[in-house]
């Protein structure tokens, strides 16, 4: 910062600190642990199912004993960002339940792993359950982020070149941090080209109820974002957020393009695990 | 443009349907969007030090309102003791009223007027006009919205929404020997040569203020175009209007905030002018005789009560979350129907005009977050947006103080309701588990019209089987082949 602004250095900046809002500071992560909790999320549960067994198939087989509770549900997102906030809450309270052994958990999606790191700290603030909440904020991790920064996960490519366009969700570009670790996951298979689209930093139009809410601005929203992707005739498109390939796929289908996006766990599971030829199928 | 239907005799809906199907409108919006946000990354070019600036930013900002009332009557004594007079409006009409006062007691016929968002805030110009003094634009952007009739679609670029040749066609109508030229250098000397003859005859210049300096008295109003100082320094008196949160602390408080506003606004390391208004003429210096500061409040006390929402209040009127807001940049600001449109229009509105008049602005947002990214002083846009949503649908409890007007305004029953069986469905996992059951074997009956959603893209199909029954199977496989292993080791 130049000299000149030395003089006007706060000396009192108010009561109220800001809630942290976005680029979070950079977290601290732990070391490679034995177990982890699996939240799948609840679009993944019902609509795109094999994403979620594909992450469980990687983390273990990184060495990871996973946990994956029955009862998770959803973390809440919706009725939160609809400003229903004691509904989100009995639906939170219930997740943190849920997984309350001091496992990190692992979260397929950055939307929900931005509610559940970001969101519940500020949600249940001075209700009897904020210490409770924030330390299991603390133990959330987006699925990309986790592979990166505490496994150090460094996938062995073993598919054809193929290029790729990447689709970041607004949640883990700006309240986890986190639209890196998917660039570099991608970026680490070596028989794959990651190639950039136009606005790229830009929302997909999905934004929860939004979508329903204002259909013909998130369908403008989405439709020049196919335009964006189609554009640069990617091979495939990955993305770490269910909720944005749901918005970002059904649009592609809907304009008849053969293109559609697959949940990064599935596509690193694919790309890691496929046999060469000649290797017996064992 | 003209023959369009004035915009408060459309809902938010219309104004959304009608702006959304202009493709002019749109690639206008785009391009210029782009060029300001190209603007501001190329003259930001160190992150850690623009992290740092906009950290600093905020908290001069969250200081400077957190002793807002001690600041508001520093300021007012400085003023005064400089020879600045203060006037306090409660609301707009107040505002005008104090204005119209002040230029009927010096017989004012004419007001030449820089770029004031809070006079647009007040409709200052219609209330004048109805009282006989006609007050004429200098802002270029401004000057072209005042001759075709219409209201800022930006709150840095008024006029963003124009193309040349719309200007064009509007000068040739309206003024004295312009004809009709796409040259934008010819165009401007056109409207400069005419404005020129303003700012000679005019009685009152009325302006804006960006920034009040408590410690010192001092107005500060940036502009490129130079119509401010001469709003300022030629007619013989000089009102400033401007929202009572713009005052800071300090002068060496302004530097940084400086810096961050033309950055963050046009990508200007500095604007052309930079005024910093302290007293009226002294001797035969030059300058107005009399200054004039009216203070608005105009429901700002409101957000200021309330510790997460008196962020709003931070706000230095950049219009950087303007120009990333994917949802702004495809609507436009004449769709919001209020005078600040786009992110920090949604969230300051709702303050100023209750949340009835407001209630889908909050709600008109996909929380992208690209706002509060840019932020120069950190506004935390999605979590108010959210607050405003969750006052939106719910009733007051007996004994508490409203936080804003118009509590509940966007409350329904059947929405309630629905809301508290997700809650239910979502918060008992055995039911969640017959949810999930039926709904992936009942998957074939999803309907194919999921209203909205449909319009733009193919419905999604719950899968055959749960992520939970996948898990479940898995691990039955799992323990076979484990129990096959120990069995054939036998």
């Amino acid at each position: 910062m130049s000299d000149l602004f030395v003089n006007a250095m706060p000396d009192q900046t108010g009561s109220d600190e800001p809630r942290k809002c976005l680029a979070p500071e950079p977290r601290a992560y732990p070391e490679k642990p034995e177990k982890v909790y699996l939240y799948g999320t609840c679009l993944v549960d019902l609509l795109q199912p094999e994403a979620g067994l594909d992450a469980l198939k990687l983390l273990e087989q990184e060495g990871i004993d996973v946990v994956f509770p029955d009862k998770q549900t959803c973390c809440g997102q919706p009725a939160y960002t609809s400003g229903y906030d004691d509904e989100a809450r009995a639906v939170a309270r219930m997740q943190m339940e849920v997984m309350a052994e001091n496992y990190p958990v692992v979260v397929l999606s950055g939307s929900c792993g931005g509610m559940m790191h970001h969101h519940y700290p500020s949600m249940f603030k001075g209700l009897p359950e904020e210490n409770h909440a924030k330390k299991f904020a603390d133990r959330v991790f987006e699925f990309t982020e986790f592979l990166v920064h505490v496994l150090n996960y460094q996938p062995e490519d073993k598919g054809e070149p193929q290029t790729v366009a990447v689709h970041t969700s607004c949640s883990a570009r700006r309240e986890m941090n986190v639209h890196k670790t998917g660039w570099q996951l991608i970026d680490s298979l070596k028989n794959v080209a990651r190639k950039v689209h136009d606005h790229e930093f830009e929302c997909c139009g999905f934004g929860g109820s939004f979508c329903v809410r204002y259909p013909d601005i998130s369908g403008a929203m989405v439709n020049d974002k196919v335009k964006a992707i189609t554009d640069i005739e990617p091979d495939r498109l990955i993305s770490a957020d269910y909720a944005c390939l749901m918005n970002i796929n059904g649009a592609l289908d809907f304009q008849g393009h053969e293109l559609k996006g697959t949940h990064i766990a599935s596509y690193l599971w694919e790309r890691t695990s496929m046999q060469s030829e000649g290797e017996s199928n064992v | 443009m003209s023959e369009q239907i004035p915009l408060h005799d459309l809902g938010f809906d219309q104004r959304v349907e009608r702006d959304l199907n202009n493709p002019a409108l749109r690639t206008n919006f785009r391009e210029a969007m782009d060029f300001l946000m190209d603007k501001r990354s190329s003259s930001f070019t160190d992150d850690v030090k623009l992290q740092e600036l906009r950290t600093l930013g905020a908290s001069i900002r969250k200081r400077a309102l957190s002793k807002l009332p001690d600041l508001l009557e520093q300021l007012e004594a400085k003023l005064k003791e400089n020879g600045i007079r203060v006037h306090w409006a409660e609301s707009s009409e107040e505002a005008n009223q104090t204005v119209l006062d002040i230029a009927q007691h010096h017989g004012a016929k004419t007001m030449i007027k820089g770029k004031s968002m809070v006079s647009e805030e007040t409709e200052l110009n219609e209330f004048l006009e109805k009282k006989g003094i006609h007050p004429v634009e200098a802002d270029m952007g401004e000057y072209i919205l005042q001759l075709a009739e219409e209201k800022p679609s930006h709150i840095v670029m008024p006029a963003i929404h124009k193309s040349k040749e719309a200007i064009a066609e509007l000068f040739e109508q309206n003024l004295d020997d312009c004809e009709y030229t796409e040259n934008v250098d010819a165009l401007i000397q056109a409207a400069r040569k005419e404005l020129r003859k303003q700012f000679h005859s005019a009685d009152i210049g009325l302006t804006g203020v960006n920034f009040m300096v408590a410690e010192t008295g001092s107005l500060v109003l940036v502009e490129n175009e130079g119509n401010g100082r001469l709003a300022t320094t030629v007619p013989k008196v000089h009102i400033a209007m401007t929202g009572i949160e713009k005052v800071i602390e300090h002068l060496d408080d302004l530097p940084p905030l400086l810096t961050l506003l033309t950055n963050s606004a046009t990508g200007q390391p500095i604007t052309t002018y930079v005024n910093m208004i302290s007293s009226p003429r002294k001797g035969d210096e030059g300058g107005p005789e009399e200054v004039h500061l009216v203070l608005l409040d105009n429901g700002r006390t409101i957000p200021f009560a309330d510790e997460e929402m008196r962020q709003t209040l931070q706000c230095i009127r950049c219009a950087a979350c303007m120009n990333h807001c994917p949802v702004y940049t495809r609507l436009g600001g004449h769709a919001y129907g209020t005078t600040y449109p786009g992110p920090i229009g949604s969230i300051l509105s709702p303050h100023l005009l209750g949340l009835e008049a407001t209630k889908d602005l909050p709600s008109a947002s996909s929380l992208c977050g690209a706002c509060s990214e840019v932020c120069p002083v950190k506004i935390p846009i999605p979590d108010l947006l959210r607050r405003l949503r969750h006052e939106g649908v719910r009733k007051l409890k007996k004994d508490e103080d409203p936080v804003i007007r118009g509590h509940g305004a966007k409350y329904t029953h059947t929405e309630k309701a629905a809301w508290g069986s997700w809650s239910k469905l979502y918060s008992s996992p055995a039911l969640y588990r017959t949810f999930a059951l039926s709904a992936t074997l009942l998957r074939g009956l999803t309907p194919s019209k999921m209203k909205g959603w449909t319009d733009y893209r193919t419905s999604p199909k719950p899968a055959s089987k749960s992520l939970h029954s996948l898990v479940k199977n898995y691990r039955k496989e799992q323990e076979q082949s484990r129990n096959k292993e120990a069995g054939g080791s036998q």
